[in-house]
């Protein structure tokens, strides 16, 4: 079954790409997405299904065996594969179904549906990897497979320019997840996962001679893959690939900008628990990228004007919820975190999806607005996409026996993330807390006011393009009222089983966590924390919720008053921190130019200098010589010459043979 | 194996029948006989890829010895020796595989096609030669022998510049010869012997040695190091004597950069693990930090430079010499991973960056030009072209999946053991390759097409299809099951590590009782 998930949306994106000239356009993008939905219910079952206690592996045949490296084509059945499954295929079916609606004008479908099955394959790759090699493996595939569906409008200069900067920004990140397999396997002799996790506690004691200095090894290791982590999932200072990948189709940016591809350095730092609960450090760092990005990317989110890219911010910050739940120790409530966002960060994009398609591929928010009456179901699921991310539930109310939060899905899981990060403690658990708390104030904000900006008060948009906005297919809605089942019921209706009462048996072997001095599990400490620093979170969502409203329904003139007041901040946060402009001025230019000098001074001036003045008495004969050459007597001449050689050797070689016999 | 005993010098000297056969037959210079000559190269270079795989099909991959062995006297106590082990016969088959290929890729030629076609001929015969033979002076003869037709060919078919280019290459390449030359002649009298299946067991001095009031540890070995280092590190080509292969590549025909980029340039990879290596094993651990210097630099150095390029031949050419760094930063890591990722990255590099070269030739057929500035869009009329250059350029930025990835990935955890600073640095290439290489395709591939001179571009026809086809399906598949040539070298390259461990463990005793005894005596 496994094996099914894995290659069956291989083979939908091998036929789709090189045979949709045989069976036609509607025949792949139909068959692609009756596979997908295939393989979603087939992962169902298997989460279903799957045993939590035993993780069981399925070897399908070697890939690279070179002494003790040894790594086959594997897939690792536990339950973080599991619940990445149902993630990945569940969503990529609603993307590919929706796709059929959104993409109908264009004149590469086939191409795009090959594309979509291909990361489809490449994610699971990567979530059912037995060893870091082929976690590698699927992690680059997904890169190139954002690459690109970034750049699937080729004859765009800010698609193709995105989709480069996409691949190279994460290419930084490889640099770092590369570096730490090669330690492990300097250190371990192996990269199997389970003879990695065995050398845990063994890493923990030794240390490694690295970039002239000591380290610790786990927390070498743990570092190393983390930047690869920061790279995938656009954490801070390896983020700015993000928010341009917005310009390859909406659906795309749903699957993997949003849902899948980018929670993957998450699902890496969970995976590796083994080896990060060993290393302190190392998860302190994760938790303190986490929340500084959590931060930083709502402030960016607060004055975007493009519709997608203010949910493109909202990921990045949502992200560093995630890490920063995995920095505590948490990896429960970071996947879980994951689960849910899923969820409605796909709704959302589908929804703006929807609001982009109606308002001919218009982006910017200032010239929506009023689209409420024109899109009434898309409306509807877009605002329970933002109770969902903002997390509107109620405090201290819970369900049944297994204390079951009531909530939409966000609130579920964002609450106890935050709580994890407070329990954790010390002066980095502080700060992650209250910059986590803040982010709420950020997330609900900017959330909120895509909604008044886009659906509420007068339209903005050009009469014609405002009369003929309708909503669009039933192809298109159907995804949105899933995910917006989903964004509602998917917090509460998992919650015992994810971080409620029945963690422990459901997550089984696959998440190690190691007793601390705050208690057992992280998860136990987040829920035991005081009400009050429970409640803070809350509180920072409903005032976040509430100056929205001031700003863009009560009082709509007051943001461009602020603008103007405070123009340079405005200016800093709507120019993102200016991290492009710093990165192409410390990074891309002096690349270009050092470059350009070695190759003109360098290679040029000094070496072929060098060669040339060596050569020097001898340039004129040979000009001569060559010019004898061009008339083709010495071109016969040499021939001649090694068929003599040639003949002389056969001659010697036959005759010595014969002298050889003897 | 049958029992008849020559079947490698066959293998060697069928192609250069070829040539002579061509030459002897000629008839005008009409085009009935240069299809003729064509079809003639095409049979021959076909049948002896057929032949390559007859022996393979009976070349025993557990055996790290040499195989298919032939030895007869030859002139002056010399001996003719041939055989192939598991470090050959990789390169064996590569050669054979890719002549035929060649030779129907330069369908368009029109010039002296009867002496292009015996020119390939030839140097097919002389790059087989350097990996069957098995005797030293057999080797120099061949290895120097393939520099003529190579300089031919760029001299007569190649671009406007091709007389400097021609030179440049010769000359360069021949330099670092003559100090080979010396060192074998030095070997030869130490030894006794030319056979290389007895120099591999023959250990050279490496007590430290005073020259001219120098101290050189390592002694001999370093010095016989240093000489072949001279000669085998240009026909890398190594950083800093690697300026030939941006001339040589873009001056070349296309048929010609092939060969070179696919084949010629592993002949230096492979003499470092003939000789350098496991020959002067102690002087090899010696100079493991010169040489891992050097591939850091090379790739670091030409990869920035890559990214300025603006000819699209120079680019590849630049970014070969980067991947070639990592080629000697395996070997010289003398580790299981580092020998077996170097072994696969010459492999890989010959599919990838010969099929990059095919690549660049599809479009300088159409445009006669190979500025990147002069490209752009392509895609919009080449759909086929996009998807193949696609493939290969992510084969060349080293995605998994792709053959280009195994072997980087090999070299890297193998130096990492040794020297984690080195592969810190060598890693960067991992970007930098994507940033030169996905930004050639955005320049010459995506975009919209604007151009007039574009506008009527067309696709791949099927004679470009076939060459290239073959090339697309071996990226893919030792991509994915890189074992298939993984298993062809694995005992070999086992045996000659442990050698070399062994050899290395031995010196460092004997240095050490050396030691030992002398602070003894002193006290």
């Amino acid at each position: 079954m496994y094996t099914a998930i894995l290659l069956l949306p291989l083979l939908g994106a091998v036929i789709a790409g090189f045979f949709h000239r045989i069976i036609g356009e509607w025949a792949s993008m139909v068959l692609t997405t009756g596979i997908l939905i295939f393989c979603g219910l087939l992962s169902w079952i298997a989460f279903f299904t799957l045993d939590p206690a035993a993780t069981s592996s399925i070897v399908l045949f070697d890939w690279i065996v070179s002494g003790d490296l040894q790594a086959a084509w594997s897939i690792r059945a536990d339950r973080l594969t599991t619940v990445m499954l149902i993630v990945v295929t569940s969503v990529s079916a609603l993307v590919h179904l929706y796709s059929i609606g959104y993409m109908e004008e264009d004149d590469a479908k086939p191409r795009f549906f090959a594309y979509l099955s291909f990361f489809t394959f490449a994610m699971l790759a990567l979530v059912t990897g037995d060893n870091l090699l082929q976690i590698f493996f699927g992690w680059e595939g997904v890169g190139v497979a954002s690459y690109l569906l970034i750049g699937f409008w080729y004859k765009k200069n800010s698609a193709n320019e995105a989709a480069m900067k996409a691949f190279i920004v994460n290419r930084v990140g490889d640099f770092g997840f590369l570096l730490g397999m090669f330690a492990l396997f300097a250190l371990t002799g192996s990269i199997m996962l389970d003879d990695v996790f065995a050398a845990g506690p063994e890493l923990a004691e030794r240390s490694i001679h690295f970039l002239g200095m000591e380290a610790n090894a786990a927390e070498l290791v743990a570092i190393l893959l983390f930047i690869g982590a920061m790279g995938k999932s656009a954490q801070l200072f390896l983020h700015t690939w993000l928010p341009d990948a917005m310009e390859g189709p909406t659906p795309v940016s749903a699957l993997i900008h949003a849902a899948t591809m980018v929670t993957a350095g998450v699902f890496l730092v969970c995976r590796m628990s083994p080896i990060f609960e060993y290393a302190p450090t190392a998860l302190t760092i994760v938790m303190v990228v986490g929340a500084s990005t959590a931060l930083f990317a709502g402030s960016v989110g607060l004055v975007q004007q493009d519709i997608k890219r203010v949910i493109a911010y909202s990921t990045c910050s949502q992200l560093g919820y995630m890490f920063a739940a995995a920095g505590a120790g948490a990896y429960e409530a970071a996947m879980f975190h994951l689960f849910t966002h899923a969820f409605f960060k796909a709704l959302l994009f589908l929804g703006a999806g929807s609001v982009i398609h109606a308002m001919h591929h218009e982006q910017n928010m200032f010239k929506m607005g009023g689209l409420k009456d024109k899109l009434p179901w898309t409306y509807l699921t877009m605002v329970i996409g933002t109770l969902a991310i903002t997390g509107v539930g109620i405090p201290f109310l819970y369900l049944t026996s297994f204390e079951v939060p009531v909530g939409f899905a966000g609130f579920v899981s964002k609450e106890v993330v935050i709580w994890t990060t407070f329990a954790a403690g010390g002066n980095a658990g502080m700060y992650a807390y209250f910059l986590l708390s803040f982010g709420a104030v950020m997330t609900a904000f900017y959330s909120w006011r895509l909604i008044f900006l886009t659906f509420h008060g007068q339209t903005r948009a050009d009469k014609h393009t405002y009369d003929h906005a309708h909503e669009p297919g039933l192809v298109m809605l159907i995804p949105l009222f899933l995910l917006a089942i989903g964004a509602v019921i998917a917090g509460m209706d998992f919650y015992s089983d994810f971080i409620g009462h029945h963690e422990h048996e459901f997550w089984g072997s696959s998440i190690l966590n190691l007793p601390r001095e705050q208690g057992d599990s992280m998860l136990l400490s987040g829920k035991a924390i005081h009400e009050l620093a429970k409640f803070f979170p809350f509180s920072c969502m409903m005032l976040g919720a509430f100056l929205s409203w001031i700003f863009y329904v009560r009082y709509p003139t007051l943001p461009s008053k602020m603008a103007t007041r405070h123009e340079g901040l405005y200016k800093f946060l709507l120019n993102k921190w200016y991290f492009d402009e710093v990165y192409t001025f410390i990074f891309v230019r002096p690349a270009m130019w050092i470059g350009r000098m070695l190759w003109k001074g360098g290679d040029g001036r000094t070496i072929d200098g060098i060669i040339n003045g060596l050569a020097m008495g001898l340039v004129p004969r040979l000009t001569r010589f060559a010019g004898r050459m061009q008339s083709g007597y010495l071109f016969h001449y040499a021939f001649v010459m090694l068929i003599g050689i040639s003949l002389l050797i056969t001659w010697f070689a036959i005759s010595g043979g014969a002298g050889g016999a003897e | 194996m049958s029992n008849f005993q020559s079947l490698l010098t066959v293998l060697t000297f069928l192609p250069a029948l070829g040539a002579v056969a061509l030459i002897i037959f000629r008839s005008g210079d009409d085009e009935a006989s240069n299809l003729n000559a064509k079809r003639l190269a095409l049979i021959i270079t076909g049948a002896t890829f057929l032949l390559s795989l007859g022996i393979l099909s009976s070349f025993d991959t557990s055996n790290p010895g040499f195989q298919f062995v032939e030895k007869r006297e030859w002139i002056a106590g010399l001996s003719y020796r041939m055989g192939v082990d598991g470090l050959s016969m990789p390169f064996v088959m590569l050669t054979t595989f890719f002549f035929p290929l060649t030779i129907y890729a330069s369908w368009n030629v029109t010039v002296r096609v009867k002496e292009y076609m015996a020119c390939f001929l030839l140097l097919e015969t002389l790059i087989l030669g350097v990996f069957t033979s098995l005797d030293m002076v057999l080797f120099y003869l061949f290895f120097e022998a393939g520099l003529i037709p190579m300089f031919l060919i760029i001299g007569i078919w190649g671009g406007k510049e091709r007389i400097y280019a021609a030179f440049k290459f010769f000359l360069y390449t021949l330099l670092g010869s003559l100090l080979m030359l010396v060192a074998m002649i030095y070997m030869y009298f130490d030894a006794g012997t030319t056979d290389m299946a007895a120099l591999l067991k023959h250990s050279f001095d490496a007590s430290e040695m005073v020259l001219a009031g120098w101290h050189i540890p390592g002694g001999v070995q370093t010095l016989l190091w240093l000489a072949f280092f001279a000669s085998f590190a240009v026909k890398m080509p190594m950083w800093p004597v690697h300026t030939w292969l941006p001339d040589a590549h873009v001056q070349a025909p296309t048929a010609g950069s092939v060969i070179l980029a696919a084949i010629l340039l592993k002949m230096g990879g492979y003499g470092f693990l003939r000789f350098s290596l496991p020959m002067f094993p102690v002087a090899s651990e010696i100079m493991t930090d010169f040489v891992f210097f050097l591939s850091v630099v090379a790739i670091i150095y030409t990869s920035l430079v890559a990214l300025m390029q603006e000819d699209i031949k120079k680019l590849i050419a630049y970014s070969s010499v980067a991947h070639m760094g990592f080629v000697t930063l395996g070997i010289f890591a003398a580790n299981r991973q580092g020998v077996d990722g170097a072994m696969f990255q010459m492999i890989s590099h010959g599919f990838v960056s010969g099929a990059l070269f095919l690549c660049v030739g599809v479009i300088y057929d159409r445009m006669h030009t190979r500025e990147i500035a002069a490209y752009g869009g392509l895609a919009n009329r080449m759909p086929i072209y996009a998807t193949v250059m696609m493939l290969f350029t992510l084969a060349n930025v080293g995605l998994p999946g792709t053959s280009g990835f195994v072997g980087e990935f090999l070299t890297m955890a193998g130096a990492f053991q040794v020297n984690s600073l080195a592969v810190f640095a060598a890693a960067t290439g991992v970007i930098l390759s994507a940033a030169y290489a996905l930004w050639l395709y955005r320049r010459v591939v995506f975009g919209d097409l604007i151009k007039q001179s574009l506008a009527k571009i067309q696709d791949m026809d099927r004679r470009e299809i076939i060459v290239i086809g073959p090339l697309v399906a071996a990226t893919l598949i030792l991509g994915v099951y890189p074992s298939l040539v993984l298993d062809m070298f694995a005992a070999s390259v086992e045996n000659l590590v442990e050698a070399v461990d062994d050899a290395r463990q031995a010196a460092a005793a004997s240095g050490l009782t050396e030691l030992a005894a002398h602070a003894a005596k002193e006290h």
